[in-house]
């Protein structure tokens, strides 16, 4: 009796974990949707920060930061990512490929914000001044483990067989790479791209002193730059009501931008390559 | 199939002829392309070693080991210790596990042993969500909502109830350790569940059928049989989100309270060594500051670096005892 009794208690309790565990999320969008979603509106998107108690202040200088960052890391983590993982998964020996692996998961370990002082020793200390430039290195090397890990892995998912009957039509190993290898991986690779988009798009920390911030717009690549994650940081820590509601509406946007494509991604692309293989 | 295989291993044959194809079809030359790619990886986390070390050289040259147990913190007079913010550090993070470990191992026992397979599907994909959310949302929602429920209800229950012990003592700000580690323990709950998930997943059928059949409640073949033989993979995920939880930045920056403070008291506000880069790298003034920030830089990486080997190595060891006694 003792034994059922603790064996029901025991278990009840594994099932409440992983309720507490997963309304947190509820609890999030939830509050995120009944604080901001009034805030969320046209001007949001398409006006700058007004001066503090002026009314419709948007960010549309801090989305489209945060498009320009997004663009450099994609240039700086997808061809590093994808080449290298190309490298692991068809060409590797046994040494060069364990370093790197093992590598690209210490990258992948290391604290966001010791990142940010890598690119502002790189790219900030030698020019002496804050830039999107900046901001984007330090977010393309976040990217560079997440893509380089999925594209070997992805890549090894591909059947031999595909590989073998591309070689034996007399192809040469990097045209059946090219031709037949990648092309059956590309969803799965895309996924992995967007996936990781969604994960650097959140980082707050490494662009405080790369991105910096920016009041205005920021022209070209040598500026500093407004970013949505920031802007929520410096709002929801300054004074003003006013700046808070606006922190509120940015969150709104930054987490319904990084859900949808993660909902997106993992319920629509993640299906293609399974089906493609079938 | 063994035929095709056979003309792969030829294309293969090494010798002048075959390297001349080789060349000539491309394949040396997109080999080394991606090679360089490759390696560019390693060059990149070698850049940061080396960027840490060398820029941190005055500060470690002027205070040497004196930095790791001065608790002096004045920019003013250029004196740095870091003895608070690894304290923090250590204290949110040590909150966080207590916290997380117990939460995630629950919900991954629940998810891989009880639930069905498409409920535990959708609940994992919900918590792959949770995962993704950024932290500098955990700490808007730590700053508006969790740091007034801990000033006005918690921390005054705390105060009543436990306030016997000197952890719970001194005036309740709302802000503080307690606070900072609650938000890291939402933060990494996700991770220690998809890990252990995925480990409790791999443990053998064998294991819960033989501890059934000896007459073991489905409770007591989890806990005796199950999770013994994942606890090496399962101290991995652990791990794994200490590593997480020690290098955090946004959301323990928003609610620690930003004071470089020693005391037993987890109610008060206290630092860490992540927020006080985020608060104080760019205004950094001085060769020495920038010197002495970056030193603890320095630290936070070999931190995080020994705690991921380990958890690496953990989860290395299980899988691969994992895959010898499934053959």
């Amino acid at each position: 009796m003792w034994r059922k009794t603790v064996n029901v208690v025991m278990l009840s309790l594994t099932g409440l974990c992983a309720l507490v565990a997963v309304s947190a999320l509820f609890f999030i969008l939830g509050y995120l949707v009944y604080h901001g979603g009034r805030d969320v509106d046209w001007n949001f998107f398409t006006k700058l920060p007004t001066p503090v108690g002026e009314e419709g202040g948007g960010m549309a200088n801090a989305i489209v930061g945060s498009g320009k960052l997004l663009l450099l890391a994609a240039l700086i983590g997808v061809p590093i990512g994808l080449l290298g993982g190309v490298y692991l998964a068809e060409f590797g020996g046994k040494t060069v490929p364990f370093v790197v692996r093992y590598t690209a998961d210490m990258l992948n370990g290391v604290p966001s914000i010791v990142i940010g002082i890598f690119a502002y020793a790189v790219a900030v200390m030698p020019v002496r001044h804050f830039s999107t430039f900046a901001g984007g290195v330090a977010l393309g090397i976040m990217m560079i483990p997440i893509v380089l890990r999925s594209t070997e892995e992805f890549l090894n998912g591909v059947p031999k067989a595909m590989r073998e009957g591309a070689m034996a039509l007399g192809a040469s190993k990097w045209k059946t790479i090219a031709t037949v290898v990648l092309p059956a991986a590309r969803n799965a690779i895309i996924t992995a791209v967007l996936l990781s988009l969604a994960r650097v798009a959140g980082e707050t920390a490494p662009l405080l002193f790369t991105a910096f911030g920016n009041r205005f717009w920021s022209p070209g690549w040598s500026q500093p730059t407004a970013s949505l994650p920031v802007m929520i940081y410096t709002y929801a820590v300054g004074p003003y009501d006013d700046w808070h509601r606006q922190a509120w509406a940015a969150g709104l946007v930054l987490l319904g931008l990084v859900l949808l494509i993660n909902v997106i991604v993992r319920t629509v692309l993640s299906r293609g390559p399974s089906a493609q293989r079938s | 199939m063994a035929t095709a295989h056979t003309t792969v291993e030829s294309a293969g044959v090494t010798g002048p002829r075959a390297l001349l194809r080789r060349l000539t079809s491309g394949d040396e030359i997109a080999r080394l392309v991606t090679l360089i790619f490759a390696l560019m990886t390693v060059l990149i986390t070698g850049m940061i070693v080396v960027q840490l070390w060398v820029n941190s050289a005055e500060s470690r040259h002027a205070f040497g080991w004196r930095f790791f147990i001065s608790q002096e913190w004045d920019p003013v007079f250029n004196k740095y210790g870091a003895l608070p913010f690894i304290y923090g550090t250590l204290v949110t993070s040590a909150l966080g596990m207590i916290i997380a470990v117990p939460l995630g191992l629950g919900a991954a026992i629940f998810l891989a042993e009880l639930a069905p397979r498409r409920i535990s599907d959708i609940l994992t994909f919900m918590i792959d969500l949770l995962a993704a959310v950024p932290s500098v949302i955990y700490g808007l929602l730590g700053v508006f909502i969790l740091v007034p429920l801990m000033r006005t209800e918690i921390e005054p229950f705390l105060k009543e109830t436990l306030g016997f012990l000197p952890l719970f003592q001194g005036p309740a700000y709302g802000i503080g350790f307690l606070t900072a580690g609650l938000v890291l323990a939402v933060m990494i709950v996700p991770f220690i569940i998809s890990v252990s998930r995925e480990v409790l997943l791999a443990v053998p059928r064998e294991q819960r059928e033989a501890s059934l059949a000896l007459g073991a409640t489905r409770w007591e073949a989890t806990w005796r049989a199950v999770v013994p033989y994942a606890r090496t993979g399962i101290m991995g995920s652990v791990f794994l989100a200490l590593a997480r939880a020690l290098g955090e930045t946004m959301a323990v920056t928003m609610v620690v309270g930003n004071n470089p403070r020693i005391a037993a008291s987890l109610l008060g506000p206290g630092y860490s060594i992540a927020s006080v880069l985020a608060n104080e790298f760019s205004e950094a003034t001085g060769t020495l500051y920038l010197s002495a920030l970056i030193e603890l830089g320095l630290v936070l990486f070999l931190l995080t670096f020994v705690i991921n080997g380990l958890a690496r190595l953990l989860i290395v060891v299980t899988t691969q005892r994992g895959s010898g006694v499934a053959q």
